[in-house]
């Protein structure tokens, strides 16, 4: 079973939750995988780190042109749907902009030639890590400077153990590294907060959800900040609350220094257990 | 032209409530916002659109079925794992999906085209203290980095039409194509973070960013108080990377106030301590200027 946790908006409490949800799921015996999703700024091993037993690097392929068998015809560059190829016709000038580059072959195809051929570009690593002897964490971490780390993200959730329970610490936003973590779960966990700044990027995520037919639930965190609107807009919409956590400095203060609010508190133990359970449920 | 830029590398540690503020501080200035996957400073500054533009944020290709012989090569062509058989048909997933376009030029049977993913949109408007830009990314759609150039060379085009100095962009979280985008061409950077480990690992890689970008960047430590410890921290490691720390604004609860009227929070409550601090943020980035 794949869960995904995710937000439109940033700073909700995608990690917090997620981090303790595998925290119950471990110590109740359930073999669980977390993966970290969020490759731009990925912060699970803040909260839970262990042994790295496997890491590998990930690469895209980006074009070389060769510009001695280059005819400078700009095929290639009429083909590159993403404006990585700079072709200047009358200067004899072209230019592969590596960044821009999606990985896609067309280029390749494009060049009768024989003037294009492939190498190796960082993006990033996938780090599988030990925690217990059912339990592991798995990190995408994008380079800094790469422009997409869905490759690196894509990585790192086909490493994980399909037997597991798996959870996914989803990147914020609706765009395509949002699409990439959560179009593999089978069930996403939503956070928000019940302020109009979370309420409207729910609404941009719940609705990206629809979308792709992937059914959902809502965490409201930090409850008592801010109004009800959130609570009336789940009502009217018939999504399910799955749990509220309060607003508590002392929450925050346990999350700052890196700390589980499971292991810590044996209430909130049993609410992210009950939590768990829910989720479960209404996942299968 | 004056181009600040309000970053974080972490999402929510303040990127917009400083923007607001920041933007209703100064007058006239020019406001993008560029986190056109989660826009939110449009809810506090309310802009009066005077127009809505489309966007096309890339393509997705469709199969005609009436003519597709199944022959299979779009399936070896895509890098992308957007095709598959499935009971002798090629099915499309157009999830993955990335709009290269090369299936529909490599197709025998010439049965693929390409179509566009317009429902995005970008707005200008006025608001009270100047212009605003800001944009809509559809759900799920891609390119998020170009319309962040639309919203910024149109915000740019604005301040230079009105004679506006100053523009204020209120950037994405990450550290991505949308937040590379943003940050590219920059006078300063504003890095807003918190206290806490996850802040701060996060502040040094944007930190990174920008520095390979070459935006002078200026350090705020918002929630400030809710870990005094972990604040002495980062003051440290900031002071040792001579990285300046321009302000440290306490947790204020008037913030999320402040949000649910619509107003930032120095209109909201400008006595409080967290609107002294940010005024006193907001003055030392303009002192930077000269």
């Amino acid at each position: 079973m794949k869960i995904a946790i995710a937000s439109g908006k940033g700073g909700t409490g995608k990690t917090f939750v997620s981090t303790n949800l595998f925290e119950v799921a471990q110590k109740t015996g359930i073999p669980v995988t977390l993966v970290d999703c969020d490759a731009e700024e990925p912060n699970v091993t803040e909260f839970i780190d262990g042994d790295v037993f496997y890491s590998r690097t990930i690469t895209q392929k980006v074009p070389v042109i060769n510009t001695e068998q280059c005819v400078f015809c700009g095929k290639c560059s009429d083909y590159c749907s993403y404006n990585a190829i700079v072709f200047v016709p009358g200067n004899r000038f072209i230019k592969v902009v590596e960044d821009l580059c999606h990985d896609c072959g067309a280029c390749l195809v494009a060049c009768r030639y024989g003037a294009i051929t492939e190498e190796r570009k960082l993006l990033g690593m996938v780090k599988s890590m030990y925690i217990g002897p059912h339990a592991e964490i798995i990190e995408a971490r994008a380079e800094v400077g790469v422009y997409s780390p869905v490759p690196v993200i894509k990585k790192a959730i086909k490493e994980a153990n399909s037997r597991y329970l798996t959870f996914f610490d989803s990147p914020p936003g609706i765009s395509c590294p949002f699409i990439a973590t959560v179009s593999q779960a089978d069930f996403v966990v939503l956070v928000t907060e019940p302020t109009p700044f979370g309420l409207n990027d729910l609404k941009l995520s719940a609705e990206t959800l629809r979308e792709i037919s992937i059914p959902f639930g809502v965490v409201v965190n930090r409850a008592g900040l801010g109004n009800r609107e959130v609570y009336d807009w789940l009502d009217k919409n018939g999504i399910p609350l799955l749990a509220e956590i309060p607003f508590d400095r002392e929450i925050a203060r346990i999350y700052s220094q890196g700390r589980l609010l499971a292991e810590e508190d044996e209430n909130y133990r049993r609410q992210f257990e009950e939590l768990l359970r829910t989720i479960k449920k209404l996942a299968t | 032209m004056n181009e600040i830029i309000i970053l974080s590398g972490k999402g929510g540690t303040g990127k917009t409530s400083l923007s607001a503020a920041f933007a209703t501080l100064g007058k006239p200035v020019t406001v993008a916002d560029c986190d056109v996957d989660a826009a939110n400073l449009y809810l506090i500054l309310q802009p009066e659109n005077y127009f809505e533009k489309r966007f096309i944020t890339g393509y997705k290709a469709v199969i005609d079925y009436d003519t597709c012989s199944a022959c299979g090569l779009c399936i070896d062509y895509c890098r992308f794992e957007a095709i598959a058989y499935q009971n002798k048909k090629v099915i499309l997933s157009e999830i993955s999906c990335d709009g290269c376009k090369l299936c529909s030029r490599i197709c025998p049977c010439q049965s693929i085209r390409m179509v566009a993913s317009d429902k995005s949109r970008w707005y200008a408007g006025i608001y009270r203290n100047g212009f605003m830009v800001h944009a809509r990314l559809a759900p799920g759609e891609e390119n998020s980095g170009k319309l962040v150039n639309v919203v910024r060379e149109h915000a740019r085009k604005m301040a230079h039409e009105k004679g506006i100095e100053t523009i204020i962009i209120d950037g994405p979280p990450g550290i991505g194509c949308p937040v590379i985008s943003s940050v590219t061409g920059a006078s300063k950077a504003i890095i807003v973070t918190e206290p806490s480990n996850s802040g701060f690992h996060d502040l040094k890689r944007i930190l990174e960013l920008t520095s390979n970008f070459k935006v002078r960047s200026y350090v705020v430590i918002n929630k400030s108080d809710l870990n005094e410890d972990i604040t002495e921290q980062i003051t440290g490691w900031c002071a040792e990377m001579k990285i300046p720390v321009i302000g440290k604004i306490p947790f204020d609860k008037q913030f999320v106030g402040a949000m649910l009227q619509c107003k930032s929070i120095v209109e909201w409550a400008p006595g409080s301590e967290a609107s002294k601090e940010i005024m006193k943020i907001w003055n030392s980035v303009n002192d930077l200027n000269q």
